[in-house]
């Protein structure tokens, strides 16, 4: 019975094996702690996460590795993708403890929910099979519904899970409802044999599009693009700040993932498509997420909505990879987007650590006014907010100016020169609304004068990611280099 | 040839910047510091001038080195006939500033001084990048300490005129970008100014490039019809702000034109210079009538300096050595005298807190040392021959007498016009009787203030009588710049 049962290797997956593991471990462990040892859930978190990245370090080698019957692929790209997953979720654990504390939110389930959502990240980012890839999805999207939900006395909060469950379900559900069609045109749902049955050409093209429409929608969801932005803004509002923290940085390099592995992997043939589809949203995003940006006194809605336009930017340069039948500009153009991906990443946590900075028990400085004269209260502090705006408006030395430089270079080069002018030209309106942070922080007088109070890992972390940015916009090679190498050695 | 003095004259002071944040609340260890700062940022560019050789019209002091391989985008630096001046004067005035500010700015002392040191190794950067990313980089976040410096020591209207400066500026720059985006491409994957100055580029994409490049550095120098955002930045900046606004920030727009539009896109340059020539002659003449009826004493020398730039750019598009090198002369003769004018304000607005003509009168009877200097930096601004604005306008109005006699003509109406503000403004603040009980209790220029004042009149006076040392260091790389601008590259 058991004859042609062929025991797979596990290795490729020992980092999800791993924090999965461990994920029980806390789970059990959690349980037996008192009050005064509540340190020790995100202490092992932390530890695990390290230990996931020691694991993946230690295991890359750059080959692109299928197991468990080709639905799981470890290559250079994961590895990597991987890598500043746990960096940014380890970030996350530590900007959150504060806050969490002051409002008696540090629960066990959180860490455990954050873990599992990171687990469903890992495995997205694995995936290479139509079925991993939406167990992934799932994993993480189920646990971020509930991290939403976490604090069950804000009716907001709950208004927002209930949002985000509702709508995340209804992409889910349009997500699969692509695959099918995909499944129905080419028999297969390895994500490698999707992309050999259409070179064959054997598939039926008009199926494939049709199916097509529905896994970019699901993308575009996952990505916050517009028109499928409705949920961000709610939901980055509603949300308690550290899982608004977590939804807009390691998600988005997992939902980059989903969209590199099924359009570019699976679906590349049908390019000419599903770029012209990505075109509609890129443009749309950049514009409607810069000018909405404006008219937002809340900072979390705020930054929302430049997550919209930086989504934005992000399929401006997914769309820019291949013309006609030319195809020597595609590494170019992912690896900008990539690159894009974790530029953002990495802002979107310091402008959200940042929130958190200043927020304190029962007070949350969600406010744009709550920054007034932040540089009066500490210039160290407003001194990173400050370069977090200006990189995200794209001002140089800083990384944000050379993501979205990389970014123009592909789309100039695929030929899109005015689609590039009007980028530029409503990243000149974004710019308004970060400089006008800028402009409470360092013009206008400060309104609480209450002394900034934060942990000192907290403060040594947000220090080291305000540095971060300013020295990967000095030196931007090296991280560019990787997103190129790591996609050159997985393609 | 390998030399680190023009890394030194960038990093230094913001390398010295950090140091004077460092002092953070101890405001006299802040001056100091920033002063030593200053002082070593003008030192390590004193050997540009002495090791320039003049006879090598390429560039010198150059320095390459891998920056981001992944775009082929190079740390290269490099400084000719054109730009080594500007580093020069830019490091000047930038003591100048720290000066200046010393009892005057009393809140956030140590960053007051540390923006303006940033700012300075920015700008040294932008006159000595080679490399187009570089430059743009330079460029644009030279915006950044000059937006924070108006809005937080600037006046009453000072966050709109931060905003309006800012965004104003980045529309230039980011239409620029898609430029050099495009010539990177064309060029086969390379953002080497130099190899840039090399490449066959067709008629309508050179036009295009040109008016890319035009948006952004039209906005920086500023031409009329884009000059909007300069009184409000003027006006509201404090008075180191606006030196180095108009001594050196809008230098960088005419310089652009000379590395970037001129050498790249020298067609179009031909074929569009009617109409750079047209909006050069509405910034010389209109503006300055506009000088003439402000009634605010910032506003009005913010002006005289657009009036001043027009000549500069006007001086550019008639294509010969007399003018560029006018042009030159008159842009580094500004950088003395608009930073004197603005001090020349500053004194008298940190007495008065106003900067409204109305308010003044007869100043002479109570503070004759410093009617003495006005009156010298009034007078450089009318032109007035023996000064050093004299020597770059008559280069400029000679140059366009020989282009077009009606050309010259309509320029030389500045000597008139700007005799007319100039002046007029000077005898209705300093002359006459006292005119209230505050200005009878003025007091006269202290020691610090004359030191500034000195310097700058000793600047301004050298260079007119004798620019000899000015020009001489122009001669070949203009001569080559307009060899190669006189060769189309269709």
């Amino acid at each position: 019975m058991f004859k042609n049962f062929v025991m797979p290797d596990f290795y490729p997956a020992a980092p999800e094996i791993f924090l999965l593991a461990m994920a029980c471990v806390i789970l059990l462990v959690d349980v037996l702690l008192g009050r005064s040892q509540r340190w020790i859930t995100p202490a092992l978190t932390i530890i695990t996460l390290i230990g996931c990245a020691l694991i993946t370090y230690l295991t890359m080698d750059g080959q692109v590795v299928l197991t468990f019957n080709n639905m799981f692929v470890d290559d250079l790209l994961a590895d990597f993708l991987k890598l500043m997953v746990y960096l940014s979720v380890i970030f996350v654990v530590v900007y959150s403890r504060g806050y969490l504390v002051a409002r008696q939110l540090d629960k066990g389930e959180y860490y455990l929910l954050v873990l599992f959502a990171t687990l469903g990240m890992m495995v997205m980012i694995s995936a290479s099979h139509f079925l991993t890839l939406y167990l992934g999805l799932e994993i993480m999207s189920l646990s971020l519904y509930a991290l939403v939900a976490i604090d069950r006395n804000s009716s907001r909060a709950t208004e927002a899970a209930m949002k985000y469950f509702i709508l995340g379900s209804l992409a889910s559900g349009l997500l699969l409802y692509g695959m099918s069609m995909v499944y129905g045109a080419t028999g297969t749902l390895e994500i490698g044999g999707v992309a050999q049955a259409l070179n064959l050409g054997v598939a039926n093209k008009t199926v494939l599009v049709f199916g097509l429409v529905f896994v970019v929608s699901g993308i575009a969801f996952k990505l916050g693009a517009v028109p499928f932005h409705m949920w961000v803004p709610d939901v980055y509002h509603g949300a308690p700040t550290p899982i608004t923290l977590l939804i807009a940085s390691a998600p988005k390099l997992a939902a980059f993932a989903m969209a590199m592995r099924l359009l570019v992997y699976g679906l590349f043939e049908l390019a000419e498509h599903w770029q012209s589809m990505l075109m509609i949203m890129a443009v749309l995003s950049i514009a409607l997420g810069n000018l909405a940006a404006i008219a937002q006194t809340n900072i979390k809605r705020m930054l929302a909505y430049s997550a919209i336009a930086h989504m934005g930017f992000m399929l401006l340069a997914l769309m820019s990879g291949v013309v006609g039948p030319d195809r020597h500009y595609a590494l170019n153009a992912y690896s900008s987007a990539m690159y894009y991906a974790v530029a953002y990443v990495i802002m979107s946590l310091a402008s959200f650590g940042m929130v958190l900075l200043l927020s304190r028990a029962g007070y949350e400085a969600e406010h744009l006014e709550d920054f007034k004269g932040l540089n009066q209260r500490s210039p160290w502090f407003a001194a990173v907010m400050m370069v977090t705006m200006l990189s995200m408006a794209g001002v140089p030395f800083f990384v944000g100016f050379f993501a979205k430089f990389s970014v123009l270079i592909a789309a100039v080069d695929a030929g899109y020169v005015a689609i590039a002018v009007f980028a530029v030209m409503f990243s000149l309106i974004g710019a308004f609304y970060y400089l006008r942070v800028i402009k409470l922080m360092y013009f206008d007088a400060p309104v609480d004068t209450a002394p900034i109070v934060a942990n000192l890992d907290m403060r040594f972390l947000l220090s080291l990611n305000g540095i971060a940015i300013a020295l990967f916009g000095l030196f931007p090679n090296t991280l560019m280099s990787l997103c190129t190498y790591a996609l050159l050695r997985s393609l | 040839m390998s030399s680190y003095l023009l890394s030194l004259a960038i990093w230094v002071p913001i390398m010295g910047a950090l140091m004077v944040f460092a002092a953070g609340s101890n405001k006299n260890l802040a001056r100091w510091t920033a002063l030593g700062v200053a002082l070593a940022g003008f030192i390590v560019t004193v050997p540009l001038y002495l090791g320039f050789d003049m006879s090598e019209a390429g560039m010198q002091f150059v320095e390459q080195r891998a920056w981001i391989p992944r775009f082929n985008i190079e740390y290269l630096l490099g400084v000719d006939g054109i730009s080594m001046l500007f580093l020069l004067l830019n490091s000047f005035i930038t003591i100048i500033v720290v000066i200046a500010g010393w009892q005057v700015i009393e809140d956030k002392v140590a960053q007051y001084l540390g923006a303006f040191l940033i700012m300075s190794g920015l700008m040294n950067g932008i006159f000595s990048a080679l490399d187009a990313v570089l430059f743009y980089v330079f460029f644009e976040a030279s915006l950044i300490p000059m937006y924070i410096i108006i809005g937080v020591w600037g006046g009453h209207n000072r966050v709109y005129a931060a905003f309006k400066f800012f965004l104003y500026t980045l529309l230039g720059s980011l239409l620029m970008l898609i430029a050099l985006i495009y010539l990177f491409l064309s060029s086969g994957g390379s953002f080497n100014l130099l190899e840039w100055h090399q490449l066959r580029i067709d008629m309508t994409p050179q036009i295009l490039i040109f008016l890319a490049f035009l948006v952004a550095f039209a906005v920086k120098v500023p031409m009329w019809p884009v000059h909007t955002w300069l009184p409000d930045a003027h006006v509201e900046a404090p008075t180191g702000g606006s030196v180095v606004l108009a001594a050196i920030m809008l230098k960088l727009g005419a310089y652009g034109f000379l590395r970037f539009s001129l050498p790249i896109a020298p067609d179009a340059s031909h074929y569009l210079a009617p109409m750079m020539i047209a909006l050069s002659l509405i910034a010389v003449i209109y503006i300055g009538f506009v000088a003439l009826v402000q009634t605010d004493m910032k506003k009005l020398i913010a002006y005289s300096s657009i009036s001043h730039m027009g000549f500069v750019t006007l001086g550019f598009f008639i294509f010969n050595q007399i003018g560029v090198e006018g042009a030159l002369v008159q842009m580094i003769s500004h950088g003395f005298i608009s930073a004197a004018m603005f001090l020349c304000v500053g004194v008298m607005y940190d007495r008065m807190h106003s900067r409204n003509i109305a308010d003044y009168g007869g100043v002479v009877n109570t503070m004759p040392k410093f009617a003495a200097f006005f009156m010298l930096f009034a007078m450089a601004n009318a032109g007035l021959p023996a000064t050093s604005g004299f020597v770059g306008e008559f280069m400029v109005i000679l140059g366009a007498i020989k282009f077009n006699f009606w050309v010259g003509f309509a320029a030389a109406t500045t000597l008139i016009l700007g005799a007319a503000y100039t002046l007029w403004m000077y005898k209705r603040v300093i002359f006459g009787e006292v005119a209230n009980s505050h200005v009878a209790e003025l007091a006269d220029i202290n020691s610090r203030e004359f030191l500034f004042l000195a310097l700058l009149a000793f600047c301004v006076l050298a260079m007119g009588i004798y620019p000899y040392p000015f020009t001489e260091v122009m001669h070949a790389s203009v001569d080559n710049l307009l060899k190669h601008v006189a060769v189309s590259k269709l």
